[in-house]
């Protein structure tokens, strides 16, 4: 049985000039011990969509699915009461900006330890000892000096580890990741996605990483999902991705990547992903499409076919499949 | 989460401030003010300063003995209160704009230098202006005005150097805050010096605080006016200013309400019309309070 | 080299912090003895982490801040503060964040045209409308967006706004921060095609900042690798890329993620973090994280040694 199952899930904003929709009938199934990566460019809804399965979205959201279950649970049915006992235990999330995520005036093992009174109800004794042995898990050196620091006093690889050490405190069967390397530098990134892809190993949770970052995706999803628009647009384990992308949008996005390419001038994707204004009546990527008809641009695609990699496209790339 | 990117800025603005609808009243109300101190001669039914003898303390027109030639009865003098209010909107007018102007332009010159100067011209500034917001800022305006002598020129010298201070710290974060920006830099590599620094690059995006600042010290200055207006330190007899009317009027509390009761609503309505306009404005210009 | 445009001399930059009424204050070192030259219509990379003086380098080359030791010329001319306002024009520079880098209170007409008023005295207002408008269209900005403000673009449209007024002057030397890092994906490769571009027609010589090795793989010439403000290794780009031989290098090379999952890498696992600037170690500043890192490392610093592929270890990879 899957983990978590979401269906159809869209999440609407009320803003100054209307009702904004920035996740638009998402699908998103997790199996346990699973790593979904979530890909998509700025405005593509991806944080948005998870965070509306944690709970966090502001008043303005309305969140609306067919389905939410987390572990054959009913999450939509629950109190918010008996949710944040799942939120935070059972489900945990890393942000981007480790530096901001941390309570500036609170020392690391005070906030460490918050959780594990709050979800697991252990003695002091037994907290400073669950706080340590996390520590040394997420590979802090020092522990016991680390744990009375103040976030200010560390870089911010140690604070995105100490985050880590958080989210995972009460053995989460689910670890949502948002774009969790994005601010780190390059040698610092590959430490935490290290110990990231470890840690899942370890423990057999799921891990969903949100990120825009196609070399991260690569080297540490299984199975990837596209968003475009607030659309999922295509999902396929990560080898086929890379090798054969059904939806024209992935095959850009990868045709767009420097390291990929083979001419001095980059193949580019004209245009700019639609805003609230100028959306599409058809497909949502018509616009800057090099294969759309008169169709694409009329008609919003279907969704194909597993073998097709669940693409909302009508003319998928990538031959019989 | 892009809010409104279509719309101009203005659209926006007006959006933001018509979700608080305390704000909008207060906007009407300082409308009417303005507008009443504008045209104060031709609404006035009489001369603010003529005298009926033969009608002293007559009461408001719907109370018993009253008269519906003076709508809101007349003073200890015979004169008419409704013309001498609506004069006195124009006293209280003419005080707010002129104290905001000079204090916030002094405020803001002086904030700009702090924030770009060396530290210690930058420290020499703040610390005076500590020193001016160490004292109570109606009895330093009491001080002053006794100095320079009682008048309503120099009542309003002295409010508006007693809110400077504001107006400089405000604008001195609001630089500092700003000048590390790129676009600054960006300004700088592109050749500019710092008179177009300061005051082309800079000053336009800290004034939204500062607007802020301004509404609400033109309260403060209306309030502060009247103030000393009735402690006898700011416009002097016979000027229908409502601080000096109130003070006039100080023993015939208990015989003749009115005469009291009127100039002290005038005060109260206008200053708190002009501080839920402030804080309207404070929403829609606060990218922070911002929702969404 | 007689054809360099841009020449530098053992440049360094130490900023004192704290301090204040009572201490003294401290140094940072941002910047020590770097030293390089581009040749017209090329580009040099350079590679580092935060912290490895990369923007402290763009800051003394476009004349925002002078060195505090070491000269650098531009064109043959000596770069000294005193000149700073006759060589405006020959050095201008793009930011990363193109939502901070453009004043969001001026409209697009003034944002171009601000360079121009300041340093062009001689043009009448029509002269520098047309070059604006000329410019606009150089970079492909429709000529609507004339009297927008910024606020009304998207992060690309901004960075090809940030990209005209730096080109505003027609200067020699363009400095790019990390100019596509806050982009996304599909617009990245909108803006380096742009770059490539304009560096074809205006034979503009660029100094690539960036943390990005395959950004820097497909734009640069030549690569300068630093390290807590130090270069560490200098060549041209195959030489860097494909036999790197300071360590640092190689495993800033093996933590960048590849977008191929077929290809599982050995991940050289650095430990540690990047020591403060503030206490810059004796020796070799990698010495800390270095894998070869021996006794002689810790207490003597490398020099930038070799021919053309230059590298500051005592160890270094292939010889």
């Amino acid at each position: 049985m899957a983990l978590l199952s979401i269906r159809n899930l869209s999440v609407e904003f009320a803003t100054a000039s209307g009702s904004f929709r920035a996740v638009d009938a998402i699908d998103v199934t997790v199996d346990p011990g699973d790593i979904l990566a979530i890909v998509g460019e700025s405005g593509s809804g991806k944080s948005v969509s998870m965070l509306a399965l944690m709970g966090l979205l502001p008043w303005t959201a309305t969140v609306t699915a067919d389905e939410m279950r987390f572990d054959g649970k009913d999450l939509r049915a629950m109190t918010p009461r008996t949710r944040r006992r799942i939120i935070g235990k059972d489900i945990a999330m890393i942000f981007q900006e480790p530096m901001s995520s941390l309570n500036p005036c609170f020392t690391v093992g005070f906030q460490i330890k918050e959780g594990l009174k709050k979800h697991l109800g252990l003695d002091a004794r037994a907290r400073h000892a669950r706080a340590l042995e996390l520590m040394e898990m997420v590979g802090i050196p020092d522990p016991v000096r680390r744990l009375s620091a103040y976030p200010h006093q560390m870089s911010g690889g140690m604070s995105q580890r100490v985050m880590i050490a958080m989210a995972i405190a009460c053995r989460p069967r689910l670890l949502i990741a948002d774009e969790p390397t994005t601010a780190l530098d390059v040698t610092i990134q590959a430490q935490i996605l290290d110990l990231l892809t470890a840690l899942q190993a370890e423990t057999g949770m799921a891990l969903i990483l949100i990120t825009h970052d196609m070399g991260v995706v690569a080297e540490t999803a299984r199975r990837v999902s596209v968003q475009y628009a607030g659309q999922k647009v295509e999902e396929q384990p990560v080898g086929p991705l890379f090798a054969t992308p059904h939806h024209p949008y992935t095959s850009a996005l990868l045709a767009a990547l420097p390291e990929r390419a083979t001419t001095r001038l980059l193949p580019t994707i004209p245009g700019v992903v639609p805003g609230q204004f100028d959306r599409p009546p058809g497909c949502l990527f018509a616009p800057r499409c090099a294969f759309a008809d008169a169709t694409c641009q009329n008609t919003p695609p279907p969704v194909q076919p597993p073998a097709k990699g669940l693409v909302r496209c009508h003319y998928p790339l990538g031959g019989p499949a | 989460m892009s809010v409104a990117l279509r719309q101009g800025p203005l659209a926006e603005f007006w959006y933001y401030f018509r979700e608080n609808r305390g704000a909008v009243i207060g906007l009407w109300v300082f409308a009417a003010f303005a507008f009443v101190a504008l045209f104060a001669p031709l609404l006035a039914p009489y001369d603010p300063t003529q005298q009926f003898r033969q009608s002293v303390l007559l009461p408001p027109a719907w109370i018993a003995g009253g008269d519906w030639a003076f709508p809101l009865g007349t003073d200890p003098l015979g004169r008419d209160m409704l013309s001498r209010l609506i004069h006195g909107a124009r006293y209280s007018f003419f005080v707010g704009i002129v104290v905001v102007v000079v204090a916030a332009s002094g405020g803001i010159l002086l904030g700009l230098i702090a924030g770009f100067s060396p530290r210690w011209l930058d420290s020499l500034i703040m610390r005076l202006m500590d020193v001016i917001l160490a004292f109570p800022s109606l009895l330093l305006a009491l001080v002053l005005v006794a100095i320079l002598g009682p008048s309503l020129t120099n009542a309003m010298i002295a409010i508006a150097l007693v809110l400077q201070p504001h107006y400089v710290r405000l604008t001195r974060a609001s630089v500092l805050s700003e000048r590390t920006r790129d676009y600054v830099v960006s300004a700088r590599v592109a050749g500019a010096r710092l008179p177009r620094l300061m005051f082309v690059t800079v000053l336009p995006n800290c004034l939204a605080p500062i607007i802020v600042q301004a509404a609400l010290s033109f309260s403060t200055a209306i309030l502060d006016a009247a103030a000393l207006g009735f402690l006898g330190m700011g416009a002097q007899p016979p000027t229908p200013e409502w601080g000096t009317m109130l003070a006039e009027a100080r023993e015939f509390i208990l015989r003749a309400w009115w005469v009291v009761t009127f100039p002290g609503v005038a005060i109260l309505v206008t200053v708190l019309a002009i501080n839920l306009m402030g804080d309207g404005l404070r929403d829609a210009l606060d990218p922070k309070l911002k929702r969404s | 080299m007689s054809a360099a445009v841009l020449m530098a001399e053992g440049l360094s930059r130490v900023y004192e912090i704290g301090g204040g009424l009572f201490g003294k204050p401290r140094e940072i070192r941002a910047l020590s003895d770097v030293s390089f030259e581009i040749a017209r219509g090329r580009t040099l990379a350079v590679v580092g982490e935060s912290g490895c003086g990369k923007s402290t380098l763009a800051r003394v080359v476009t004349m925002i801040e002078p060195p505090s030791a070491g000269r650098f010329a531009i064109d043959g001319t000596d770069v000294t503060p005193g000149r700073w306002a006759g060589l405006r024009d020959a050095v201008q520079i793009v930011f990363q964040d193109p939502y901070g880098s453009l004043n969001p209170r001026q409209r697009i007409s003034a944002i171009l045209d601000e360079p121009l008023k300041i340093n062009r005295k001689s043009l009448s207002r029509a002269e520098r409308e047309a070059k604006v408008r000329e410019v606009m269209a150089l970079v492909g900005l429709r000529p609507e967006f004339h009297d927008r403000y910024p606020h009304m673009f998207s992060g690309g449209q901004r960075q090809r706004i940030a990209i005209a007024r730096a080109l505003m002057l027609e200067p020699r030397v363009l400095v790019l921060d990390e100019p596509v890092s806050a982009l996304d994906l599909s617009v990245q490769s909108q803006i380096l095609n742009l770059l490539m571009e304009l560096q074809e027609r205006l034979g503009l010589t660029y100094l690539f900042i960036s943390h990005d090795l395959s950004v820097v793989r497909h734009v640069c010439d030549e690569v300068m690798v630093m390290y807590l403000g130090r270069a560490v290794e200098t060549g041209a780009k195959a030489q860097v890329f494909d036999s790197p031989r300071h360590p640092y290098t190689l495993a800033l090379l093996s933590a960048t993620p590849v977008a191929d999952p077929a290809r599982r890498k050995e991940r050289i696992k650095l430990t540690g973090e990047l020591p403060s600037p503030l206490d810059i170690p004796l020796g070799c500043a990698f010495a800390a994280r270095c894998w070869k890192a021996q006794d002689r490392c810790r207490a003597e610093r490398p020099d930038l040694e070799g021919d053309g592929h230059k590298v500051a270890c005592f160890f270094p990879e292939g010889g």
